[in-house]
């Protein structure tokens, strides 16, 4: 699909509103297992987007996702701030002017591994990226937004029951099972809004 | 003709990243106590809002005022101390890049340590490996 301004406009207007609305959903679940702030960062760093919103989306598109990046970087803060950072100060960085699907889907896969490289994890260690890893996959099969909305949610539901090998959950070790991942939960948020904007403004 | 003695070498610098300002300070209180003024010495600690984080624009200005030439060795706490040190030296332009590491050591004992090594004159490499073996 064309991808211009407006839209890009609209969707951080509607990432800031999502993670508004759940701010204190995710910073109760960062109060299980680490040090509750998670809700109040991620409000910062949509915040600091939201504001520069013209401005962004007034670039290329890579150059945007790149600034973006920047921004949640220096206003995030927390463990959340880097990881989000780096995928997409990635994206931005790794993708071609006029990008296609395919494009994007390689370029999804790059940064999913720079940010698992910044986060020293992998799959299974309760963090955002047992939601990035299926996302990711279902980008790259080329799956309809809907799907790859459903897939994330259940991908963050699904952190419930791991053991936290990463971050400050860690320090409570069996204690973690039982709590979802706050970064699982809010990058499932981000991607299920993505994706319902997207199925929604489809080319007919 | 005097002469010139030659330039004392540079001491490398040391930076603090607690999540907590208190504790970035006491750290930095003890090695001052250790080592003086001999070694260039900044900490940061809190979010950019003053409560309990760690914020990258915080971290490069700790930096850049603890800089020499010899290099800066940065001490962390939790976590996201270590990944937003990771985001701020990243950002340093490449060869000021190079002159920064982020030592696997605990943060009191190892910046003091590695302060003591520092006002000694040592390298970089020498103050990150003694501060390391308290982790070893």
């Amino acid at each position: 699909m064309p991808f211009d301004a407006a839209d890009l406009t609209a969707l951080i207007a509607l990432c800031r509103a999502e993670i508004d609305r759940h701010g204190e959903r995710l910073s109760f679940l960062d109060s299980a297992i680490g040090d509750g702030d998670h809700g109040a960062n991620m409000r910062r760093g949509l915040e600091a987007v939201y504001r520069e919103r013209e401005v962004i989306a007034a670039l290329p598109l890579p150059a945007a996702l790149e600034r973006i990046g920047l921004v949640l970087v220096m206003n995030i803060g927390g463990a959340a701030g880097p990881l989000y950072g780096t995928l997409m100060m990635e994206l931005g960085r790794g993708l071609p002017p006029d990008a296609d699907m395919a494009d994007f889907a390689t370029t999804l896969a790059r940064a999913v591994e720079a940010v698992a490289r910044r986060g020293r994890s992998g799959p299974g260690d309760k963090t955002l990226l047992d939601v990035l890893y299926p996302v990711q996959a279902e980008v790259a099969g080329r799956a309809a937004p809907a799907r790859i909305a459903e897939c994330a949610q259940s991908a963050a539901r699904a952190t419930e029951m791991m053991l936290a090998r990463r971050g400050r959950a860690s320090y409570l070790g069996a204690r973690s099972v039982g709590h979802e991942d706050p970064g699982a939960s809010s990058c499932a948020l981000l991607t299920a809004t993505i994706c319902q904007y997207l199925k929604e403004h489809a080319a007919p | 003709m005097t002469a010139v003695p030659p330039p004392r070498p540079a001491t490398v610098g040391i930076v603090i990243v607690s999540h907590s300002p208190l504790v970035a300070r006491g750290a930095a209180d003890m090695v001052r106590q250790m080592v003086g003024d001999g070694v260039p010495l900044a900490w940061t600690g809190g979010n950019a809002e003053g409560g309990l984080g760690t914020h990258v624009a915080g971290i490069e200005a700790a930096i850049e005022a603890a800089w020499s030439e010899a290099g800066v060795a940065v001490f962390v706490d939790l976590g996201g101390a270590e990944t937003n040190s990771e985001m701020a030296v990243e950002r340093l332009d490449p060869a000021r890049a190079a002159k920064v590491a982020i030592c696997n050591a605990p943060i009191v004992e190892g910046a003091v340590v590695a302060a003591a090594e520092a006002s000694g004159g040592s390298s970089l490499a020498r103050v990150v490996a003694t501060a390391e073996e308290l982790s070893s």
